[in-house]
């Protein structure tokens, strides 16, 4: 009889925390997915629902024309596409430069690379925003350290190319690159010295043994650092707006959006529009520039918390 | 020559080769990490102290000592608002985020219906809540009118303003109160910042193994015994990583760096915005200094 009771209070308990849980959860997922629930419903709204009282959520007259106008002033397929290419090139390329120099800093002790490693550390912790300006000169008037005025001449403009985000990502200092570093340097730690030396022993050089032992067992970091390091360039307006201002890659047609949207509908003049209208059509932009991650998020979301779990960062 | 060569190579042994190599592979980053960070952070140190004129045949520079810095710190009528907004932003936010998201870690980590896809809402936000987005989200007027119309309602006067006259006739002091509302009114901007804090945590509390809680748990102890005595010592090195992501994160994008950016691009005062970024790198250096050396002495390492 009493350890009836007893039971009866314990599993009162657990249904009051399962209620109390679902709630919370229900609650705050709620949040995250309102704006994008809110942007989904302005995007497919009339002009016209927007001044009605009586629409909140759902359009009295439904319209794609939204989009329509912002898939055309955008130039929505030729930036997916520029923005993409410019994504997968510099994932592809930091996370190569970045697993070599993890893996350096890892297992290949040399003097002087706990040194090096601390600089690694410094790059995490400087703000970009403090060495923007000498890069920007830089890359402005390229030279090298003298080599290329030797072969062309005159110093390169390197701005307004793919170059600058070349450059950085082949030498691991693109975007949050530290972070990579320390991700990729964590996860080799982790893998028994064992393994390498049984692969010498059978006549593996160390090339030979990073390609062919050590990479294939590191998927999980470099799905993370693909992930991360994808997601975060195409969201990038800092370098974006900054190397590149004509190109079009999704971060600079959003920001500019507006403007161009505003000089489109009133001919030339952009303080007549309706700032309303401008805002929608600029939700409906935010929208179409999030949607591929969204689509490629849902297939790739199961992996994010499994490869994090393994990268090690937290062992 | 080249069985030379090969000789010279063939003599090494595994440790030389090894440091060899090593030197080789963390080549590419060293050469970027000069050009990229070290000469430009050196350059922008030179740049602060001096001016800066674009001419016709060059870039100009002359010294003018701490002139800059003076600027920045008295003249301009921005920088220091900016500054102290920024960092009183974060003082506030930073707390709030680490505790926040260790919490959701728990949850997200306990068994429940539909658990994989709460999950994957609550990461939702390291993919959108970054860059441009951000940015254009918060100018968004659309959404400011349907917030309006929202607030406006009946249930506007419950709330948080509810929570608030509860919690001061409880006798809580006024500080903790404001700034727990302050928390709850601002819950967005914080669920949006701890996605990546969040992934951290839960992986973290993946890899405690079972045998603690189960030990725990024949000795009697309560889950919230557990969580106090296993869960919150054995993640505590991750209260350290988090806190210190956050504060650069927070750091990342905010008022400040546009200011420094439109001191520099559109007023084309190099000089001024480079002084600007120093005092700000000084800043970030000075607190995160701070706030490892206060948390690491409670960090519990099982090793």
């Amino acid at each position: 009889m009493f350890l009836a009771r007893l039971f009866s209070i314990e599993s009162w308990k657990r249904w009051l925390w399962t209620i109390v849980r679902l709630t919370l959860i229900a609650g705050l997922s709620f949040v995250i997915l309102y704006p994008i629930l809110q942007k989904i419903s302005t995007a497919i709204k009339h002009q016209t629902d927007l001044y009605s009282p009586i629409v909140i959520w759902i359009p009295e007259t439904f319209t794609l024309d939204n989009f329509r106008n912002a898939i055309e002033i955008m130039d929505y397929w030729e930036t997916l596409l520029n923005t993409f290419g410019l994504s997968a090139m510099t994932t592809i390329l930091t996370a190569l430069s970045c697993a070599f120099a993890g893996y350096g800093f890892a297992r290949l002790k040399f003097k002087g690379s706990n040194l090096l490693f601390a600089g690694v550390i410094l790059t995490i912790l400087v703000p970009p925003t403090t060495i923007l300006i000498p890069i920007y000169l830089n890359l402005k008037d390229f030279t090298l350290m003298g080599i290329v005025p030797l072969l062309t001449g005159k110093p390169v403009n390197l701005l307004n190319s793919y170059w600058p985000f070349i450059l950085t990502s082949l030498t691991a200092n693109s975007l949050k690159a530290g972070l990579y570093i320390f991700i990729f340097r964590q996860f080799f730690r982790g893998i028994p010295k064992e393994v390498e030396e049984a692969a010498y022993i059978d006549g593996a050089g160390v090339g030979t043994t990073f390609t062919r032992i050590m990479l294939p067992n590191a998927i999980p970091a470099i799905i993370t650092t693909t992930l991360f390091s994808f997601v975060w360039q195409w969201n990038d307006s800092f370098f974006t707006t900054t190397y590149l201002t004509s190109s079009k890659v999704m971060s600079t047609q959003l920001s500019s959006l507006p403007y161009n949207l505003a000089i489109e509908l009133s001919g030339g003049d952009a303080s007549k529009a309706d700032p309303f209208y401008l805002s929608m059509v600029q939700d409906t932009g935010i929208l179409l520039a999030i949607l591929p991650l969204i689509i490629i998020y849902l297939f790739v979301q199961r992996y994010f918390v499994e490869s994090i779990e393994r990268t090690g960062i937290v062992g | 020559m080249k069985s030379l060569l090969k000789l010279g190579f063939k003599e090494r042994t595994y440790a030389q080769q090894k440091a060899f190599w090593g030197f080789l592979y963390v080549l590419p980053w060293l050469l970027g990490f000069i050009f990229f960070f070290l000469i430009p952070l050196l350059t922008s140190l030179r740049y602060s102290f001096s001016k800066i004129e674009a001419k016709s045949s060059g870039i100009l520079i002359t010294s003018t000592g701490w002139k800059n810095y003076v600027e920045a710190l008295t003249v301009n009528t921005s920088f220091n608002r900016t500054l102290t907004e920024a960092i009183v932003n974060m003082v506030v936010n930073v707390p709030l985020i680490v505790i926040f998201s260790l919490f959701l870690a728990v949850l997200l980590n306990q068994k429940f219906v539909g658990r994989s896809v709460a999950r994957s809402i609550f990461f939702l936000p390291v993919i959108l809540a970054s860059g441009v987005i951000m940015s254009l989200e918060s100018s968004s007027l659309v959404q400011a009118i349907n917030d309006q119309n929202e607030s406006s309602g009946i249930l506007s006067g419950f709330g948080s303003f509810e929570l608030a006259r509860m919690m001061l006739q409880a006798g809580v002091s006024e500080t903790i109160v404001n700034y727990l509302t302050g928390a709850v009114d601002r819950i967005y901007q914080i669920v949006s910042q701890s996605g990546v804090q969040i992934l951290i945590f839960l992986a973290g509390i993946q890899t405690i193994s079972p045998q603690l809680y189960e030990a725990s748990k024949i000795e009697g102890a309560t889950g919230y015994e557990a969580f106090w005595k296993i869960t919150f010592p054995m993640v505590s090195p991750l209260i350290l990583v988090n806190m210190i992501y956050t504060i650069i994160d927070s750091f990342s994008n905010n008022t400040l760096t546009q200011l420094i950016r439109d001191t520099g691009f559109v007023n084309f005062n190099f000089g001024l915005s480079s002084a600007m970024a120093w005092i700000y790198f000084v800043a970030i250096a000075v607190i995160l200094l701070i706030s490892t050396y206060l948390v690491s002495r409670k960090v519990f390492y099982h090793e």
